[in-house]
Protein backbone atom coordinates (compact mmCIF):
# COMPACT_ATOMS: atom_id res chain seq x y z
CA UNK A 1 0.00 0.00 0.00
CA UNK A 2 1.99 2.88 -1.00
CA UNK A 3 -1.52 5.21 -0.88
CA UNK A 4 -0.36 6.30 2.84
CA UNK A 5 3.18 7.43 1.70
CA UNK A 6 1.71 9.10 -1.15
CA UNK A 7 -0.85 11.02 0.10
CA UNK A 8 1.37 12.18 3.41
CA UNK A 9 3.85 13.25 0.77
CA UNK A 10 1.10 15.17 -1.35
CA UNK A 11 -0.16 17.00 1.33
CA UNK A 12 3.59 18.81 2.51
CA UNK A 13 4.01 19.48 -1.19
CA UNK A 14 0.80 20.85 -1.85
CA UNK A 15 1.53 23.34 1.67
CA UNK A 16 4.33 24.03 0.37
CA UNK A 17 3.33 25.42 -3.00
CA UNK A 18 0.65 27.49 -1.35
CA UNK A 19 2.66 29.15 0.79
CA UNK A 20 4.38 31.40 -1.45
CA UNK A 21 5.74 33.57 1.00
CA UNK A 22 7.53 30.64 2.46
CA UNK A 23 9.07 29.76 -1.10
CA UNK A 24 10.08 33.31 -1.55
CA UNK A 25 11.49 34.26 1.55
CA UNK A 26 13.88 31.19 1.91
CA UNK A 27 15.80 32.38 -1.22
CA UNK A 28 16.97 35.09 0.45
CA UNK A 29 19.86 33.71 2.67
CA UNK A 30 21.35 31.71 -0.48
CA UNK A 31 20.73 34.79 -2.70
CA UNK A 32 22.58 36.72 -0.83
CA UNK A 33 25.07 34.18 -0.72
CA UNK A 34 25.19 34.23 -4.01
CA UNK A 35 26.19 37.80 -4.71
CA UNK A 36 27.84 38.74 -2.15
CA UNK A 37 30.37 36.11 -1.74
CA UNK A 38 29.99 34.78 -5.20
CA UNK A 39 30.71 38.13 -6.68
CA UNK A 40 32.70 39.38 -3.91
CA UNK A 41 35.72 36.83 -3.62
CA UNK A 42 35.24 36.01 -7.37
CA UNK A 43 38.51 38.42 -8.67
CA UNK A 44 40.70 36.64 -5.72
CA UNK A 45 39.93 33.48 -6.42
CA UNK A 46 40.38 34.04 -9.63
CA UNK A 47 43.89 35.21 -9.38
CA UNK A 48 44.90 32.49 -6.84
CA UNK A 49 42.74 29.38 -8.31
CA UNK A 50 42.62 30.50 -11.42
CA UNK A 51 38.93 29.22 -12.04
CA UNK A 52 35.56 30.96 -11.41
CA UNK A 53 34.39 31.29 -7.69
CA UNK A 54 31.04 31.78 -8.72
CA UNK A 55 30.98 28.17 -10.40
CA UNK A 56 32.57 26.91 -7.08
CA UNK A 57 30.38 28.20 -4.93
CA UNK A 58 27.13 27.51 -6.56
CA UNK A 59 26.70 23.85 -5.76
CA UNK A 60 27.31 24.80 -2.22
CA UNK A 61 24.92 27.61 -1.87
CA UNK A 62 22.26 24.88 -3.56
CA UNK A 63 23.19 22.41 -0.57
CA UNK A 64 22.88 25.54 1.68
CA UNK A 65 19.21 25.89 0.66
CA UNK A 66 18.44 22.24 0.18
CA UNK A 67 20.30 21.58 4.09
CA UNK A 68 17.96 24.36 5.40
CA UNK A 69 14.81 23.52 4.05
CA UNK A 70 15.00 20.27 4.92
CA UNK A 71 16.06 20.43 8.22
CA UNK A 72 13.37 23.35 9.52
CA UNK A 73 9.86 20.51 7.73
CA UNK A 74 10.66 18.94 11.25
CA UNK A 75 9.01 21.81 12.45
CA UNK A 76 5.84 20.29 10.55
CA UNK A 77 5.89 17.63 12.93
CA UNK A 78 5.40 20.15 16.31
CA UNK A 79 2.90 22.21 14.52
CA UNK A 80 1.17 19.03 13.45
CA UNK A 81 1.84 17.87 17.17
CA UNK A 82 0.59 20.86 18.55
CA UNK A 83 -2.41 21.65 16.05
CA UNK A 84 -3.96 18.41 16.75
CA UNK A 85 -3.34 17.14 12.96
CA UNK A 86 -0.61 14.62 14.32
CA UNK A 87 -3.33 12.62 16.26
CA UNK A 88 -5.39 11.88 12.88
CA UNK A 89 -2.23 10.27 11.49
CA UNK A 90 -1.28 8.25 14.32
CA UNK A 91 -4.43 6.71 14.96
CA UNK A 92 -4.83 5.42 11.33
CA UNK A 93 -3.98 2.10 10.10
CA UNK A 94 -0.55 2.68 8.76
CA UNK A 95 2.57 1.92 9.75
CA UNK A 96 4.56 4.68 11.62
CA UNK A 97 7.41 3.66 8.97
CA UNK A 98 5.24 4.48 6.57
CA UNK A 99 4.45 8.15 8.01
CA UNK A 100 8.01 8.96 8.85
CA UNK A 101 9.08 7.47 5.10
CA UNK A 102 6.26 9.78 3.74
CA UNK A 103 7.35 12.47 6.20
CA UNK A 104 10.96 12.16 4.79
CA UNK A 105 10.27 12.48 1.04
CA UNK A 106 7.38 15.50 1.74
CA UNK A 107 10.01 17.22 3.02
CA UNK A 108 12.81 15.99 0.67
CA UNK A 109 10.95 16.57 -2.39
CA UNK A 110 10.40 20.42 -1.60
CA UNK A 111 13.97 20.71 -0.19
CA UNK A 112 15.21 20.09 -3.77
CA UNK A 113 12.77 22.13 -5.28
CA UNK A 114 14.20 24.95 -3.61
CA UNK A 115 17.45 24.12 -4.30
CA UNK A 116 16.53 23.41 -8.31
CA UNK A 117 15.26 27.21 -7.69
CA UNK A 118 18.09 28.43 -6.31
CA UNK A 119 20.46 26.62 -9.05
CA UNK A 120 18.03 28.46 -12.14
CA UNK A 121 19.05 31.32 -10.32
CA UNK A 122 23.03 31.00 -10.42
CA UNK A 123 22.15 30.31 -14.17
CA UNK A 124 20.45 34.22 -14.41
CA UNK A 125 23.87 34.93 -12.76
CA UNK A 126 26.25 33.10 -14.70
CA UNK A 127 26.52 29.62 -13.32
CA UNK A 128 27.48 27.64 -16.22
CA UNK A 129 27.14 23.74 -15.52
CA UNK A 130 27.69 20.14 -17.29
CA UNK A 131 24.24 19.42 -18.07
CA UNK A 132 25.43 16.00 -18.25
CA UNK A 133 26.18 15.78 -14.65
CA UNK A 134 22.22 17.06 -13.50
CA UNK A 135 21.06 13.47 -12.88
CA UNK A 136 23.87 12.77 -10.78
CA UNK A 137 23.37 15.86 -9.26
CA UNK A 138 19.38 15.45 -8.53
CA UNK A 139 20.56 12.00 -7.16
CA UNK A 140 22.82 14.00 -4.60
CA UNK A 141 20.28 16.63 -4.11
CA UNK A 142 17.38 14.07 -3.00
CA UNK A 143 20.32 12.54 -0.90
CA UNK A 144 21.03 15.28 0.83
CA UNK A 145 17.38 16.42 1.44
CA UNK A 146 16.29 12.39 3.05
CA UNK A 147 19.03 13.10 5.45
CA UNK A 148 18.24 16.51 6.94
CA UNK A 149 14.63 15.84 6.67
CA UNK A 150 15.16 12.46 8.67
CA UNK A 151 17.22 14.44 10.89
CA UNK A 152 14.84 17.80 11.48
CA UNK A 153 12.18 15.16 12.23
CA UNK A 154 14.09 12.79 14.80
CA UNK A 155 14.59 16.05 16.34
CA UNK A 156 11.18 17.30 16.19
CA UNK A 157 10.20 13.85 17.40
CA UNK A 158 11.64 14.36 20.71
CA UNK A 159 10.98 18.02 21.06
CA UNK A 160 7.57 19.77 22.00
CA UNK A 161 8.86 23.38 22.42
CA UNK A 162 7.78 25.45 19.12
CA UNK A 163 10.05 28.08 20.06
CA UNK A 164 12.91 25.74 20.94
CA UNK A 165 13.37 24.13 17.31
CA UNK A 166 14.69 27.04 15.44
CA UNK A 167 17.20 27.94 17.76
CA UNK A 168 18.33 23.98 18.38
CA UNK A 169 18.17 24.04 14.40
CA UNK A 170 20.37 26.35 13.87
CA UNK A 171 22.84 25.81 16.51
CA UNK A 172 23.49 22.33 14.49
CA UNK A 173 22.55 23.89 11.14
CA UNK A 174 25.40 26.94 11.16
CA UNK A 175 28.36 24.36 11.59
CA UNK A 176 27.32 21.54 9.13
CA UNK A 177 27.28 24.12 6.97
CA UNK A 178 30.12 26.36 7.68
CA UNK A 179 32.45 23.50 7.96
CA UNK A 180 31.77 21.62 4.76
CA UNK A 181 33.62 22.67 1.97
CA UNK A 182 30.54 24.50 0.65
CA UNK A 183 32.77 28.30 0.74
CA UNK A 184 36.25 27.22 0.36
CA UNK A 185 38.50 24.74 -1.54
CA UNK A 186 39.79 22.23 1.08
CA UNK A 187 43.72 22.61 -0.56
CA UNK A 188 45.78 23.64 1.84
CA UNK A 189 43.53 23.93 4.77
CA UNK A 190 45.24 23.90 8.63
CA UNK A 191 44.67 19.37 9.40
CA UNK A 192 42.46 19.75 12.41
CA UNK A 193 40.21 21.83 10.13
CA UNK A 194 40.42 18.94 7.79
CA UNK A 195 40.05 16.55 9.77
CA UNK A 196 36.23 17.62 11.13
CA UNK A 197 35.58 18.86 7.59
CA UNK A 198 35.72 15.03 7.10
CA UNK A 199 33.60 13.92 9.73
CA UNK A 200 31.30 16.10 8.56
CA UNK A 201 28.67 14.25 6.24
CA UNK A 202 27.39 17.27 4.04
CA UNK A 203 30.76 17.50 2.55
CA UNK A 204 30.05 14.55 0.98
CA UNK A 205 27.08 15.92 0.09
CA UNK A 206 28.70 19.38 -1.32
CA UNK A 207 31.42 17.44 -3.09
CA UNK A 208 29.08 15.39 -5.05
CA UNK A 209 26.69 17.92 -6.48
CA UNK A 210 30.11 19.86 -7.06
CA UNK A 211 31.36 16.95 -9.09
CA UNK A 212 27.98 16.68 -10.98
CA UNK A 213 28.01 19.96 -11.90
CA UNK A 214 31.99 20.83 -12.61
CA UNK A 215 33.78 17.67 -13.12
CA UNK A 216 35.69 17.88 -10.80
CA UNK A 217 35.68 15.89 -6.80
CA UNK A 218 37.75 16.63 -3.64
CA UNK A 219 37.66 12.93 -3.39
CA UNK A 220 35.70 10.11 -4.87
CA UNK A 221 32.56 10.15 -6.84
CA UNK A 222 31.66 7.01 -5.04
CA UNK A 223 32.85 7.70 -1.26
CA UNK A 224 30.56 10.65 -1.68
CA UNK A 225 27.54 8.54 -2.98
CA UNK A 226 28.40 5.39 -0.51
CA UNK A 227 28.99 8.05 2.47
CA UNK A 228 25.97 10.27 2.13
CA UNK A 229 23.19 7.56 0.84
CA UNK A 230 24.93 5.32 3.95
CA UNK A 231 24.46 8.05 6.24
CA UNK A 232 21.08 9.55 4.95
CA UNK A 233 19.44 5.77 5.43
CA UNK A 234 20.89 5.32 9.28
CA UNK A 235 19.32 8.70 10.04
CA UNK A 236 15.98 8.03 8.52
CA UNK A 237 15.95 4.40 10.52
CA UNK A 238 16.72 6.34 13.52
CA UNK A 239 14.35 8.99 13.23
CA UNK A 240 11.60 6.21 12.17
CA UNK A 241 12.59 4.90 15.43
CA UNK A 242 11.92 7.90 17.69
CA UNK A 243 8.76 8.23 15.19
CA UNK A 244 7.22 5.14 16.61
CA UNK A 245 7.83 5.93 19.96
CA UNK A 246 6.12 9.13 20.06
CA UNK A 247 2.79 8.98 22.50
CA UNK A 248 -0.02 12.04 22.81
CA UNK B 1 -25.11 -9.43 21.60
CA UNK B 2 -21.23 -9.75 22.24
CA UNK B 3 -19.06 -7.15 23.13
CA UNK B 4 -17.00 -5.14 20.90
CA UNK B 5 -14.93 -3.96 24.17
CA UNK B 6 -13.63 -5.79 26.88
CA UNK B 7 -11.44 -3.52 29.65
CA UNK B 8 -9.94 -5.62 32.79
CA UNK B 9 -8.02 -3.73 35.28
CA UNK B 10 -6.84 -1.04 33.63
CA UNK B 11 -4.01 0.83 34.97
CA UNK B 12 -2.35 4.29 33.42
CA UNK B 13 0.50 5.90 35.41
CA UNK B 14 2.03 9.36 33.97
CA UNK B 15 5.40 9.80 36.40
CA UNK B 16 3.84 8.88 39.69
CA UNK B 17 0.04 10.30 39.09
CA UNK B 18 -2.24 7.59 38.42
CA UNK B 19 -4.56 8.80 35.77
CA UNK B 20 -6.46 5.44 35.18
CA UNK B 21 -6.28 3.08 38.32
CA UNK B 22 -7.34 -0.28 37.27
CA UNK B 23 -10.59 -0.01 35.30
CA UNK B 24 -12.69 -2.77 34.45
CA UNK B 25 -16.09 -2.22 32.13
CA UNK B 26 -17.33 -3.90 28.65
CA UNK B 27 -19.53 -2.19 25.53
CA UNK B 28 -21.84 -4.46 24.12
CA UNK B 29 -22.09 -4.57 20.27
CA UNK B 30 -24.08 -1.76 18.39
CA UNK B 31 -25.02 0.29 22.02
CA UNK B 32 -24.00 3.73 22.62
CA UNK B 33 -21.87 3.82 26.40
CA UNK B 34 -20.76 7.32 27.89
CA UNK B 35 -17.75 7.77 29.88
CA UNK B 36 -19.11 10.77 32.44
CA UNK B 37 -16.62 12.40 34.78
CA UNK B 38 -15.28 15.67 36.49
CA UNK B 39 -12.01 16.90 34.26
CA UNK B 40 -8.60 15.16 35.03
CA UNK B 41 -11.01 12.17 35.86
CA UNK B 42 -9.38 9.94 33.51
CA UNK B 43 -12.24 9.73 30.62
CA UNK B 44 -9.46 10.98 27.59
CA UNK B 45 -6.41 8.93 28.95
CA UNK B 46 -8.57 5.78 28.42
CA UNK B 47 -10.00 6.49 25.07
CA UNK B 48 -6.15 7.26 24.08
CA UNK B 49 -5.48 3.68 25.49
CA UNK B 50 -8.50 1.92 23.66
CA UNK B 51 -7.39 3.79 20.43
CA UNK B 52 -3.23 3.24 20.72
CA UNK B 53 -2.43 6.61 21.01
CA UNK B 54 -0.79 5.59 24.55
CA UNK B 55 0.62 2.21 25.80
CA UNK B 56 -1.71 1.13 29.32
CA UNK B 57 0.72 0.45 32.72
CA UNK B 58 -0.89 -2.23 33.15
CA UNK B 59 -4.16 -4.41 32.31
CA UNK B 60 -5.65 -6.06 29.05
CA UNK B 61 -8.16 -4.52 26.76
CA UNK B 62 -10.01 -5.81 23.49
CA UNK B 63 -11.05 -3.29 20.85
CA UNK B 64 -13.27 -5.45 18.06
CA UNK B 65 -11.70 -8.40 19.30
CA UNK B 66 -8.06 -7.29 19.18
CA UNK B 67 -5.53 -6.06 21.41
CA UNK B 68 -4.51 -2.52 20.84
CA UNK B 69 -0.69 -2.91 22.02
CA UNK B 70 -0.05 -6.04 19.91
CA UNK B 71 -2.48 -5.70 17.05
CA UNK B 72 -2.64 -1.63 17.12
CA UNK B 73 -3.33 -2.32 13.26
CA UNK B 74 -6.52 -4.03 13.35
CA UNK B 75 -7.58 -1.98 16.37
CA UNK B 76 -6.74 0.81 14.34
CA UNK B 77 -9.16 -0.24 11.17
CA UNK B 78 -11.86 -0.73 13.47
CA UNK B 79 -12.75 2.50 15.04
CA UNK B 80 -13.26 5.81 13.94
CA UNK B 81 -13.06 8.96 16.21
CA UNK B 82 -13.58 12.83 17.37
CA UNK B 83 -10.97 14.19 19.41
CA UNK B 84 -11.50 16.34 22.02
CA UNK B 85 -9.42 18.77 21.00
CA UNK B 86 -9.39 19.66 17.25
CA UNK B 87 -7.30 17.46 14.62
CA UNK B 88 -8.20 19.41 11.13
CA UNK B 89 -5.63 20.40 9.19
CA UNK B 90 -6.42 23.92 8.60
CA UNK B 91 -4.41 24.89 5.33
CA UNK B 92 -6.28 22.10 3.45
CA UNK B 93 -9.45 22.35 1.86
CA UNK B 94 -12.59 20.05 3.87
CA UNK B 95 -12.10 17.28 0.69
CA UNK B 96 -8.49 17.64 0.90
CA UNK B 97 -8.93 16.84 4.69
CA UNK B 98 -10.98 13.96 3.99
CA UNK B 99 -9.83 12.56 1.04
CA UNK B 100 -6.52 12.05 3.22
CA UNK B 101 -8.53 9.93 5.79
CA UNK B 102 -9.57 7.77 2.79
CA UNK B 103 -6.11 7.18 1.26
CA UNK B 104 -4.83 6.29 4.78
CA UNK B 105 -7.59 4.10 5.55
CA UNK B 106 -7.54 2.39 2.37
CA UNK B 107 -10.75 3.18 0.94
CA UNK B 108 -10.67 1.80 -3.24
CA UNK B 109 -10.25 4.94 -5.25
CA UNK B 110 -13.38 3.79 -7.10
CA UNK B 111 -15.13 4.81 -3.73
CA UNK B 112 -13.35 7.21 -2.47
CA UNK B 113 -15.05 10.74 -4.06
CA UNK B 114 -18.28 9.04 -3.41
CA UNK B 115 -17.98 7.72 0.46
CA UNK B 116 -16.39 11.75 0.61
CA UNK B 117 -19.36 12.95 -0.87
CA UNK B 118 -22.06 11.07 1.12
CA UNK B 119 -20.60 12.15 4.58
CA UNK B 120 -20.07 15.59 3.64
CA UNK B 121 -24.04 15.93 2.89
CA UNK B 122 -24.44 14.18 5.85
CA UNK B 123 -23.07 17.30 8.30
CA UNK B 124 -24.60 19.81 5.47
CA UNK B 125 -21.08 20.78 4.42
CA UNK B 126 -20.72 19.56 0.63
CA UNK B 127 -21.22 23.32 -0.21
CA UNK B 128 -18.33 24.40 1.42
CA UNK B 129 -15.97 20.86 0.37
CA UNK B 130 -13.56 23.43 -1.85
CA UNK B 131 -13.23 25.90 1.19
CA UNK B 132 -10.24 25.62 3.35
CA UNK B 133 -10.75 24.80 6.88
CA UNK B 134 -8.88 27.79 8.36
CA UNK B 135 -12.48 29.85 7.26
CA UNK B 136 -14.69 27.48 8.28
CA UNK B 137 -16.18 28.26 11.94
CA UNK B 138 -15.77 25.72 15.26
CA UNK B 139 -19.31 23.97 14.68
CA UNK B 140 -18.55 23.53 11.08
CA UNK B 141 -14.78 22.18 11.75
CA UNK B 142 -16.64 20.06 14.26
CA UNK B 143 -19.37 18.40 11.84
CA UNK B 144 -16.17 17.93 9.45
CA UNK B 145 -14.47 15.89 12.25
CA UNK B 146 -17.36 13.63 12.61
CA UNK B 147 -17.84 12.98 9.10
CA UNK B 148 -14.31 12.40 8.28
CA UNK B 149 -14.53 9.54 11.53
CA UNK B 150 -16.69 7.49 9.79
CA UNK B 151 -16.07 7.70 5.96
CA UNK B 152 -14.00 4.52 6.23
CA UNK B 153 -17.71 3.12 8.46
CA UNK B 154 -16.06 2.04 11.50
CA UNK B 155 -17.53 -0.69 14.09
CA UNK B 156 -17.08 1.64 16.94
CA UNK B 157 -16.54 5.58 17.08
CA UNK B 158 -15.43 7.30 19.82
CA UNK B 159 -16.52 10.43 20.49
CA UNK B 160 -14.72 12.47 23.14
CA UNK B 161 -16.41 15.79 24.05
CA UNK B 162 -17.50 16.17 20.47
CA UNK B 163 -19.70 19.37 21.24
CA UNK B 164 -17.12 21.24 23.90
CA UNK B 165 -17.47 24.69 23.36
CA UNK B 166 -20.37 24.57 20.70
CA UNK B 167 -23.54 26.70 20.81
CA UNK B 168 -27.10 25.13 21.67
CA UNK B 169 -28.48 24.72 18.05
CA UNK B 170 -24.69 23.18 16.54
CA UNK B 171 -25.14 20.68 19.90
CA UNK B 172 -28.41 19.72 19.06
CA UNK B 173 -27.68 19.38 15.25
CA UNK B 174 -24.86 17.07 15.72
CA UNK B 175 -26.40 14.54 18.34
CA UNK B 176 -29.30 14.65 15.93
CA UNK B 177 -26.99 13.72 13.31
CA UNK B 178 -25.03 10.93 15.34
CA UNK B 179 -28.45 9.60 16.27
CA UNK B 180 -29.59 8.31 12.68
CA UNK B 181 -26.44 6.94 12.21
CA UNK B 182 -25.94 4.91 14.71
CA UNK B 183 -29.59 3.50 14.03
CA UNK B 184 -29.15 3.05 11.11
CA UNK B 185 -25.55 1.62 10.71
CA UNK B 186 -25.64 0.16 13.98
CA UNK B 187 -22.50 1.78 14.50
CA UNK B 188 -21.11 0.98 18.67
CA UNK B 189 -20.49 4.73 20.17
CA UNK B 190 -18.32 5.38 22.70
CA UNK B 191 -18.68 9.01 24.12
CA UNK B 192 -17.38 11.49 26.92
CA UNK B 193 -19.16 14.60 27.44
CA UNK B 194 -19.56 17.16 30.60
CA UNK B 195 -23.42 18.20 29.58
CA UNK B 196 -25.67 15.38 31.21
CA UNK B 197 -28.69 16.29 29.05
CA UNK B 198 -26.60 14.83 26.37
CA UNK B 199 -25.74 11.69 27.76
CA UNK B 200 -29.05 11.32 29.26
CA UNK B 201 -30.27 11.30 25.31
CA UNK B 202 -28.10 9.52 23.71
CA UNK B 203 -26.46 6.79 26.09
CA UNK B 204 -28.26 3.20 26.59
CA UNK B 205 -25.18 2.67 29.38
CA UNK B 206 -23.16 4.93 31.55
CA UNK B 207 -20.05 4.64 33.42
CA UNK B 208 -19.09 7.34 36.08
CA UNK B 209 -15.63 7.97 36.28
CA UNK B 210 -13.89 9.82 38.75
CA UNK B 211 -9.64 9.87 40.13
CA UNK B 212 -9.35 7.38 37.46
CA UNK B 213 -11.65 4.63 39.16
CA UNK B 214 -15.21 3.94 37.87
CA UNK B 215 -17.54 4.76 40.69
CA UNK B 216 -21.13 3.48 39.32
CA UNK B 217 -21.75 2.39 36.76
CA UNK B 218 -25.38 0.86 34.74
CA UNK B 219 -28.22 2.74 32.94
CA UNK B 220 -29.28 6.32 33.86
CA UNK B 221 -32.38 4.61 35.92
CA UNK B 222 -30.11 2.35 37.53
CA UNK B 223 -27.83 5.44 38.52
CA UNK B 224 -30.89 7.01 39.00
CA UNK B 225 -32.36 4.37 41.69
CA UNK B 226 -28.83 3.75 42.99
CA UNK B 227 -28.45 7.56 44.25
CA UNK B 228 -32.13 8.17 44.73
CA UNK B 229 -32.45 10.92 42.40
CA UNK B 230 -34.41 12.53 40.22
CA UNK B 231 -31.74 13.51 37.34
CA UNK B 232 -29.09 12.38 35.63
CA UNK B 233 -26.71 15.05 36.76
CA UNK B 234 -28.12 15.04 40.13
CA UNK B 235 -27.08 11.23 40.16
CA UNK B 236 -23.60 12.61 38.60
CA UNK B 237 -23.01 15.45 41.61
CA UNK B 238 -23.91 12.46 44.05
CA UNK B 239 -21.44 10.27 43.10
CA UNK B 240 -18.31 12.49 42.38
CA UNK B 241 -19.00 15.32 45.16
CA UNK B 242 -19.40 18.96 44.21
CA UNK B 243 -15.04 19.81 44.94
CA UNK B 244 -13.96 20.92 41.94
CA UNK B 245 -11.06 19.98 39.92
CA UNK B 246 -7.61 20.64 38.58
CA UNK B 247 -6.65 18.90 35.57
CA UNK B 248 -3.27 18.25 34.23
CA UNK B 249 -2.27 19.23 30.64
CA UNK B 250 -5.44 20.94 29.72
CA UNK B 251 -6.68 20.37 27.26
CA UNK B 252 -9.57 22.51 27.28
CA UNK B 253 -7.40 25.83 27.93
CA UNK B 254 -5.28 24.59 24.81
CA UNK B 255 -8.55 24.49 23.28
CA UNK B 256 -9.69 27.80 23.68
CA UNK B 257 -6.20 29.48 23.09
CA UNK B 258 -6.75 27.52 19.35
CA UNK B 259 -10.04 29.41 19.52
CA UNK B 260 -8.74 32.49 19.53
CA UNK B 261 -6.26 32.00 16.94
CA UNK B 262 -8.43 30.66 14.82
CA UNK B 263 -10.43 34.18 15.32
CA UNK B 264 -13.79 32.18 16.26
Amino acid sequence: MMGAIYIMWLRQVKKYWRSKARLIGSLGQPILFLVALGFGFNHIFENAMGTSYVEFLVPGVIVMSILFTSMFTGIELIWDRQFGFLKETLVAPVSRTKLMLGRTLGGATVAVAQGIIVMLIALLVGFRPSLTGLPIALLFMFLIGILFTAFGTAIASRLEDMQAFPIIINFIIMPLFFLSGALFPLQGIPEILDTIIRFNPLTYGVDGVRYAFGGVAHFSIFLDLGIIAGIALFILALGTYLFHKIEI
Amino acid sequence: MGNIIEVKDLVKNFKGLTAVDNISFTVKEGETFAFLGPNGAGKTTTIKMLTTLLHPTNGSMLVAGFDPVKESDKVRHSFGIVFQDPSLDTDLTAYENLLFHAVMYNIPKKERDKRIKEVLKLVELLDRKDSFVKTFSGGMQRRLEIARSIIHIPKILFLDEPTIGLDPQTRIHIWQHMKKLTIESKMTVFLTTHYMEEAEKMADRIAIIDHGKIVAQGTVKELKSKTKTKSLEQAFLALTGHSLREEAGNAKNEFRQHSKLWGR
